[in-house]
């Protein structure tokens, strides 16, 4: 599967199909700090990714004077 | 995954609620939430006259969409600080937050930095030597201020979320900042000639809620992150407040709540004994000193070379 990660925006390739709980935990992710978007729709922990899939890991933290 | 009232499939799950949510009763989630910190809070009433901090961001935008959903008439202010140049990241902002105004009929003040004060942001940091995030922060909370105060707004209404506020309360904490912490309140009156009262009603929204808000409802909103924030402290603490989060779910709301209904108006008092405030003689806002800092500031810069 393919991973677009943001903030500076860059691709990753994981391969084979995963759990979005799985893919977080096997790139060092909080699941708290991100949405996990396929084709503009939220994804939840328990959902499946497959191989072919291309997913947005995209933060939410936003930081700076506030 | 279900949603918890209807059974349909779920859109999210929020952890500390023990609640997973379809769009339509997330939206709901969001709406009552927000309804309930005004309500309990009272932080306005009818016929008031409300302006919103908009800055193109999530916060700003779900919040500005949940106020008007449930019919309140806001207004909102745009700061233009100068950020990124002419195609960068503060008029990609800005692009999104007129977009977000126009598609719902709403009002948004473009308030430009450089034109009404004189100076950007980077130009202010790099002339001060000071971080960014500190001279845009005293711009922000000096501008908008003097906008809802100029424009006859009785409140002006802010996107802080639970995340914001939970970090700014660890960080005053962990220095032990005992004025800050007691500044820290979700409703700050206008205590002082020139002030307008400030509310923040995103108080119990996790700013993945926000964000998922946005996504859910189309609201498209600056993803990209401010290119000058590298190395800012707030950032950090809300990543370690995470880390708590994920091992103890509910871990920022207690922590929040827990100092604002338990102890935070012992540290209030602290701070109004500590504050006497008295008219800037240069804009007549008020300040604590001789000249308010955004006036040293404006004036800094405006005799530069």
């Amino acid at each position: 599967m393919k991973v677009v990660l943001r903030n500076p925006r860059r691709e990753l390739d994981i391969e084979g199909d995963a759990s979005v709980k799985d893919v977080l935990r096997r790139l060092d992710i909080i699941p708290e700090t991100v949405l996990v978007i396929r084709e503009g729709e939220l994804l939840l922990k328990t959902d499946r990714v497959a191989d072919s899939d291309t997913i947005e890991l995209r933060p939410v933290i936003s930081g700076g004077s506030r | 995954m279900k949603c918890k009232v209807c059974r349909r499939p779920a859109a999210i799950e929020i952890r500390r609620h023990h609640a997973v949510f379809c769009r339509e009763h997330f939206f709901d989630h969001m709406m009552r939430q927000v309804e309930r910190t005004i309500h309990d809070l009272e932080m306005m009433q009818p016929g008031e006259r409300l302006l919103l901090g908009v800055s193109g961001g999530k916060d700003s935008l779900a919040l500005w969409d949940i106020l008007t959903d449930l019919g309140y008439q806001v207004d909102g202010v745009y700061i233009e600080l100068g950020i990124g140049g002419e195609h960068g990241y503060s008029s990609s902002s800005l692009q999104l937050a007129e977009q977000f105004a126009k598609n719902r009929d709403l009002n948004l003040r473009v308030v430009d930095l450089a034109e009404e004060y004189g100076y950007t942001v980077p130009e202010a940091a790099a002339e001060t030597r000071r971080v960014a995030c500190s001279v845009c922060g005293l711009s922000k909370r000096y501008v908008l201020n003097r906008v809802a105060f100029d424009g006859g707004y009785d409140v002006l209404v802010m996107g802080h979320n639970l995340d914001d506020e939970a970090a700014m309360l660890m960080s005053n904490t962990l220095t032990w900042n005992v004025e800050y912490i007691g500044r820290q309140r979700p409703v700050l009156p206008a205590t002082g000639k020139g002030l307008v009262r400030k509310v923040k009603p995103l108080l119990r929204i996790a700013e993945r809620e926000t964000a998922a808000y946005c996504v859910l409802k189309g609201i498209d909103y600056e993803v990209e992150e401010c290119p000058m924030v590298g190395g800012n402290t707030g950032i950090r603490i809300k990543q370690w407040l995470n880390v708590l989060e994920d091992q103890r779910p509910g871990t920022k709301q207690q922590f929040l709540f827990g100092f604002l209904d338990r102890v935070s108006d012992q540290f209030a008092t602290v701070h109004q004994e500590q504050v006497d405030l008295q008219e800037c003689p240069n804009c007549g806002q008020p300040t604590t000193s001789d000249q308010c800092a955004f006036c040293r500031l404006q004036i800094r810069m405006t005799e530069r070379d």
